[in-house]
């Protein structure tokens, strides 16, 4: 019941996450014959919340380092996110065989 | 819930950062002493970080036609106490704001009093609560994780309309602004990360049973379960 309980949850995520994708129709271009872009990032958005709110404020501080491209993000980003997936897996799969090692000695106890 | 480099006036960083810094030594300080005593318990401090990483990178669309990030604080807070994320917290908060311009150097007080501060001592209080409601094992991981992601969102929302209160509505006209970008674009991502926080829980609770019993996670009887 419990793995059947963490399928569904999982299956539950990869919906939430696609359901948008499907919902969410392209924003026709703007007046001005700009694209608007679709699923920008939360944190950009409220950037220019901030210029529309106080459109006197400078920012003071330029970041150090930006990543050189896109795609260059992305690397970043999936680096972070394999690293952790990683650890993740390395400590599902030492689970996993130390309970069946375990059980296997379970067994020979009793024979 | 990242505020970008420099997008926080100079007095207001200085004070976030001087507000987080104290999280951070003390989460620093409670990490250090339960790996003395503890050793065993390392493996799970690295599920905890590693949950963190993993989810703060991902960027998933959300209904309002804009994408933003989990937080994957919940897992640590409940394990280790809300203390022990900050730290944890500021690793990724850095990672992301030198290496990809992700957040900033000057806001990564406010960023790891959002993420690292609020969240976690959420999801800790929430889990607490939720057991002494007698709430089962699952929806009360739920609860507490999907509530600390939203809670963090709220917590943005409100710094950037303290810094940047509306010339006409003040702090409440700005934070609505604010938090219809930030909170409700959460809200699909919060049951995300609550779901995923309840599988690795579920998958602790099979493989990790004493410690999660010694970490006063689970009681016996669930577990048994």
């Amino acid at each position: 019941m419990k793995r059947y309980q963490n399928l569904l949850m999982l299956i539950a995520v990869v919906v939430l996450v696609a359901l948008p994708l499907w919902m969410v129709k392209k924003p026709a271009p703007g007046a001005d014959g700009k694209e608007i872009p679709v699923f920008a990032g939360a944190d950009d958005k409220a950037k220019e919340l901030v210029g529309v709110i106080s459109p006197d404020y400078k920012p003071w501080f330029k970041p150090l380092m930006e990543p050189p491209s896109g795609e260059i993000g992305s690397l970043l980003f999936a680096l972070q996110a394999a690293l952790g997936a990683g650890f993740i897996g390395y400590w599902y799969g030492c689970s996993t065989t130390r309970a069946k090692q375990k059980q296997a000695l379970q067994k020979e106890a009793r024979c | 819930m990242h505020i970008m480099e420099g997008f926080l006036p100079v007095t207001h960083a200085i004070g976030w950062s001087a507000a987080s810094a104290p999280f951070v030594a003390y989460g620093l300080y409670t990490i250090n002493k339960r790996i003395r005593e503890k050793p065993e318990q390392r493996m799970l401090l690295g599920v905890a970080a590693a949950f963190t990483f993993v989810l703060s990178a991902l960027k998933l669309p959300s209904v309002t036609g804009s994408c933003s990030h989990p937080t994957g604080t919940g897992l640590g807070a409940i394990l280790f106490g809300p203390a022990a994320m900050a730290p944890i917290g500021l690793v990724v908060l850095l990672f992301q704001a030198i290496l990809l311009a992700h957040g900033g150097l000057t806001t990564l007080g406010a960023n790891i009093f959002s993420m690292a501060v609020v969240g976690p001592f959420a999801a800790a209080a929430i889990y607490r609560l939720a057991k002494a409601a007698k709430l089962p094992f699952g929806p009360s991981i739920f609860l507490a994780a999907s509530l600390a992601d939203l809670l963090t969102y709220i917590t943005t929302s409100a710094q950037l309309a303290f810094a940047f209160p509306d010339p006409a509505g003040g702090f409440a006209a700005s934070f609505a602004k604010f938090a219809t970008v930030f909170a409700i674009t959460q809200i699909p991502l919060a049951i995300s990360e609550g779901l995923l926080t309840v599988v690795v829980m579920n998958a602790l609770a099979r493989f990790n049973a004493p410690e999660l019993q010694d970490m006063n996670v689970t009681t016996v009887l669930e577990v048994k379960i």
